[in-house]
């Protein structure tokens, strides 16, 4: 593995069981159900960059992010940090050092703090459980440090939760990520439950912490303008799979893949001109159930240039043009150039 | 302000005033805020969260949450007042002349009904039809709005449809009796983006063929740019810059509105540090005095704090900001 490469999945797997009771399957012949919320994602972080999972609900990027800090085991396939296999890391002892370089931001910040703890508790937790510091006095100064870090007051350590606005409990979140000195942050849709004036906020600090702590992001989003500010590279994801994979300029500016390309001309814009008061022409159709995924591309039943081999074949990653995309079409040049 | 067209305004609301009581006295949660909607008009109210904008919409049904109560100002749909109206004749108004479509449409669905069942009851409820009759309605209503197989659907239960879909029957509940009106609070908010844009083109095609004005709050200023012919802003409970959609988002007067444009992430042009704007909306408890915006406002003079700002005509738009309050006299301009 190269040197700059921070993290590295290969072929992740992960399957929640959804089948009926045993009663039902043996009464009624019902059979096994599961959803394969990932099935064979692979990609590579550098170190420094910012990758970003972008995808419609239910695609199974936010799996993928749990996957990776060990919030959920994988299936199948492995998660490889910093050149340690994180699958063969059974035992918790093992785990922490890890644990310590690798932290998570989580989408709500009502739901991820401990409403009881006071804000200095909340963020010197893990410095208590990694024991990073000597004595009370060195802890009070490091949490005092955290937060003014991400633009909080000293002050504020004294404070409840709900004391503070959206905004300000996920800059409490971030102090509590950055605590244990981590090199690597899994953030999960950070800024959805923010108002737009406040993720510019949190985006910019984001940003910010980036080039001076030299942080590593895996980022997940719904929201393609908010990757498109923060991401070096983006990995679209759909039905479980890495549908294309790009430099974050190369995605927006020649998006190949056709469900990328539906990703982008469906973003209502701020600059639709303003005819686009008349329609603009929606794509039919939903995501399929992943119960029971369509064969072939996953894709196929949405897409206009859908033929024979996607609705058999499932097609891989390859390489096209600066990305990777995993579409027929893309790859026998039957898409018509943009 | 003029409405949009030629035609009369359908809604007006003028100088509405909503407030809570607390043990703390009264707080005013939405203050002060008069617009209007045409016939056609599709109007967007824009706004952070807890500037008031689900409020208003709530008020104008009459579905405010008691302590939450209406304690000034007038609302009026097609020239007749309707925010004094008793609780049942308020209630015929509802769904007759005013639809409503709320953000998550499983909590507007009765799970234990089949939605043709819940579609013949409104219809019925509102409409002098019989049973029959009702359900031809009834599917006629979910052909328009782009549900496939209509003919078997409407005997599924909520949970067997999509998101997307359910959004669907809920907005052929709100048309169920051809109302004037349909207050549509965040109706895309829950929906990811290829499904939104479905159900976007499906409003301004009602509004188009039937001549629905339609109350669209959201929070989401695509989802306006792409959908509205004008823009409310609101901030603080109040109404900061009325405006043609066009003029807001391009070239908006009241620096919040500015502010909240420029905050905006998009996805062409450059790339790096997004504007921000400082700060967070003031509570309910702690509005500050004169104009609410002036802790934020990098604008702000000594009137600002001293004065509230009225809506008064800007750079083509109505914006409650004293940058403008000159802007009458043409030899400043």
């Amino acid at each position: 593995m190269p040197d700059d490469t921070i993290l590295e999945v290969n072929d992740l797997k992960r399957h929640f069981d959804v089948s009926p009771p045993a009663l039902e399957r043996l009464l009624q012949g019902k059979n096994r159900a599961a959803v394969k919320a990932i099935d064979g994602v692979s990609f590579t972080i550098k170190r420094g960059e910012t990758f970003s999972l972008v995808g419609e609900s239910g695609c199974g990027k936010t799996t993928v992010a749990r996957c990776v800090v060990g919030l959920y085991q994988p299936t199948a396939g492995n998660i490889v940090f910093d050149g340690v296999d994180l699958g063969r890391l059974r035992q918790r002892k093992a785990m922490a050092p890890v644990r310590r370089r690798m932290q998570m931001i989580f989408q709500d910040p009502y739901a991820s703090l401990n409403p009881r703890w006071r804000v200095r508790k909340i963020v010197a937790e893990p410095l208590v459980t990694h024991r990073l510091v000597a004595d009370k006095r060195e802890l009070r100064a490091r949490v005092d440090e955290l937060l003014e870090q991400v633009r909080l007051s000293a002050a504020d350590g004294d404070k409840f939760p709900h004391e503070f606005s959206g905004g300000q409990r996920q800059r409490i979140s971030i102090a509590r990520a950055l605590a244990a000195h981590p090199e690597f942050l899994v953030c999960d849709e950070p800024t959805s439950a923010l108002d737009v004036s406040v993720q510019a906020q949190i985006l910019n600090l984001m940003k910010d912490l980036q080039r001076r702590l030299g942080l590593t992001y895996l980022f997940i989003s719904h929201n393609l303008a908010v990757i498109y500010q923060i991401s070096d590279r983006v990995g679209v994801m759909y039905l479980g799979r890495l549908v294309e994979l790009a430099s974050a300029d190369g995605l927006f500016a020649q998006p190949r893949h056709p469900y990328t390309q539906l990703l982008l001309e469906t973003i209502p814009r701020l600059d639709a001109p303003v005819g686009s008061l008349n329609e603009r022409e929606p794509v039919a159709g939903e995501v399929p159930n992943p119960i029971d995924p369509p064969p072939g591309c996953a894709f196929h039943p949405r897409c206009r240039y859908a033929n024979d081999r996607c609705r058999s074949q499932r097609p891989s990653l390859l390489v096209a043009g600066g990305a990777f995309v995993a579409c027929h079409a893309v790859e026998e040049g039957r898409l018509p150039g943009r | 302000m003029t409405a949009y067209g030629n035609g009369e305004p359908l809604l007006k609301v003028e100088n509405l005033r909503v407030e809570v009581p607390t043990r703390r006295g009264s707080l005013v949660a939405i203050d002060d805020v008069s617009f209007d909607i045409a016939p056609g008009e599709i109007l967007g109210v824009v706004g952070e969260s807890g500037a008031g904008k689900s409020l208003t919409g709530a008020a104008i049904i009459g579905l405010l949450e008691p302590p939450l109560r209406i304690t000034g100002g007038r609302v009026t749909l097609g020239g007749r007042r309707i925010d004094k109206l008793p609780y049942e004749a308020m209630r015929r108004i509802r769904g007759k002349e005013i639809g409503a479509i709320f953000q998550d449409p499983l909590t507007s669905l009765n799970p234990l009904y089949t939605i043709g069942h819940q579609l013949v009851e409104t219809i019925r409820t509102h409409l002098d039809l019989g049973s029959a009759a009702a359900r031809a309605r009834a599917l006629e209503l979910l052909n328009e709005v782009g549900i496939a197989a209509a003919e078997v659907r409407i005997n599924h239960y909520p949970h067997q449809f999509s998101g997307g879909m359910r959004q669907r029957v809920v907005i052929a509940l709100a048309l169920a009796a051809n109302p004037r009106l349909i207050i549509a609070d965040e109706p895309t908010t829950a929906l990811d983006v290829s499904i939104q844009a479905q159900v976007i083109a499906l409003l301004k095609r009602l509004g188009r063929q039937h001549g629905t004005a339609i109350m669209l709050v959201t929070h989401d200023m695509g989802v306006i740019a792409e959908t509205a012919h004008r823009v409310a802003v609101m901030y603080a409970g109040r109404a900061v810059e009325i405006g043609p959609v066009r003029t807001i988002v391009d070239t908006p007067s009241h620096p919040y509105t500015a502010g909240l444009m420029a905050s905006i992430p998009r996805t062409t042009g450059r790339r790096g540090r997004l504007q921000q704007i400082d700060g967070a909306m003031p509570r309910l408890t702690a509005i500050p005095s004169g104009c609410a915006f002036n802790p934020r406002c990098l604008k702000a003079f000594d009137r600002c704090h001293a004065e509230r700002p009225e809506l008064m005509p800007a750079r083509g738009t109505m914006a409650a900001c004293w940058l403008y309050a000159d802007a009458m006299q043409p030899t400043h301009a």
